[in-house]
């Protein structure tokens, strides 16, 4: 391989990585018993993004298992996960910190289009 | 007439006139050994639950749960109840009332060796404080006839963890027994993530699942999921029980997790208990699902 092919491939990812960095999305949501708002989440895939969760009441959680990505989302607090979706669907994520009568029903969905 | 305790379960399954007679005499004769016993497993009663669509009868589901118990040809050994035992309210008064009358049906239970532990709708809301007041503590341990019972709590952490502390504990009741010991895990959630995005997974189970891999005799019993399933995490064997309130689908046939609809052509499906024949020689657990009512 050429150096000038090898610096050229690298210029290349450099510029992805660049242009992911700067679409990076910053969604915040919002707990209360028993539901997020927004609950219904879209993201891109390959594009990184930031959730930013605070609570109106009671701690909560925040899991999407697809992802593998998860927090308490505690009173008084901004809790945050960064990830990046590496694939396309819908995929349910939930509160995983027994918070009351209404926590089973407590989810959401994150949809990742290309 | 003399029969042992297999002959003597499969008589009592197969019932009917033609061995009715002899039945009476088994139940006579029959004596319990050292290495085998049969244990009955109810899970997940949630009393205090209102739901006419999902069980018209959430009030009288228990009672008759614990009447075909009574009823057995046979009184089990030991009777034990894997948690979800009321049904969740954020009102620790009426958390109290729930247990309170979920003790009251209970006592009627012919057999009064009854272990019970929590569930996450008894105590996640408040660190299982309410179920110690009325059932003592949320994990131990008790020896029955060559089996060690270990019970596990999962549930009175919100996060759904076992914790360090009880972890250490948990591995200084596993040191005292020897590889070929039989071991027996009574706990609410699954130890192994089942189906995270239901919540049917235990946070730090694999560290409890780590901890038995060296004895050669494990069986976990469980609850949670409302339904019957049966999976190994290698040589141990986790068995999860019908609920007596209503049934859940099976883990993500369905985008979200919606109890199952009460038929009315067919009430009480899907609900049930469970009764384990112990065999030491070879280790194996018989386990034969019983109906709340009888078809």
């Amino acid at each position: 391989m050429n150096r000038r092919l090898v610096l050229g491939m690298a210029a290349s990812a450099l510029l992805a990585a660049f242009s992911a960095r700067s679409q990076e999305k910053v969604v915040r949501i919002q707990a209360r018993k028993f539901s997020y708002s927004p609950s219904r989440v879209t993201l891109k895939k390959g594009v990184p993004v930031t959730l930013e969760f605070t609570t109106a009441d009671v701690a909560m959680g925040f899991n999407a298992p697809d992802f593998n990505v998860r927090t308490d989302i505690l009173p008084g607090q901004t809790s945050r996960v960064r990830f990046t979706p590496d694939k396309t669907g819908t995929f349910v994520f939930l509160c995983d910190l027994f918070c009351g009568e209404g926590h089973e029903k407590m989810s959401g969905q994150l949809k990742v289009v290309a | 007439m003399t029969v042992d305790r297999r002959q003597f379960l499969k008589l009592a399954g197969l019932g009917g006139v033609v061995y009715a007679s002899g039945l009476a005499r088994a139940a006579d004769s029959y004596t319990s050994t050292q290495d085998e016993f049969f244990f009955v497993q109810l899970s997940d009663t949630h009393w205090g639950f209102e739901g006419p669509a999902l069980n018209p009868d959430a009030k009288g589901t228990l009672p008759k749960a614990v009447a075909a118990v009574n009823a057995l040809a046979e009184q089990p050994d030991f009777i034990v109840f894997t948690g979800d035992l009321t049904h969740t309210t954020d009102d620790p008064k009426e958390r109290r009332r729930r247990l309170a009358g979920f003790r009251d049906i209970v006592k009627d239970l012919k057999n009064p060796n009854v272990r019970f532990m929590p569930g996450e709708h008894d105590a996640s809301l408040d660190r299982g404080e309410a179920f110690k007041e009325f059932f003592g503590a949320t994990h131990y341990t008790f020896e029955h006839k060559g089996v060690s019972f270990i019970v596990l709590d999962n549930v009175s952490d919100p996060a759904a963890r076992i914790g360090e502390e009880q972890l250490a504990w948990f591995r200084g009741e596993l040191a005292k027994r020897k590889p070929e010991d039989r071991i027996v895990v009574l706990t609410h959630r699954p130890l192994f993530p089942l189906y995270p995005a239901w919540d049917w997974a235990t946070r730090d189970g694999d560290q409890a699942i780590a901890a038995l891999m060296p004895y050669h005799n494990v069986t976990v019993f469980y609850g949670h999921i409302h339904q019957e399933h049966h999976f190994k995490t290698a040589h141990i064997e986790h068995h999860s029980a019908k609920s007596l309130i209503f049934p859940l689908p099976p883990a993500g046939s369905l985008p979200k997790r919606e109890p199952v609809k009460w038929d009315p052509a067919q009430p009480y499906r899907g609900l049930g208990f469970r009764q384990i024949e112990a065999e030491a020689r070879p280790v194996e657990y018989k386990l034969t699902e019983l109906p709340v009512v009888k078809a």
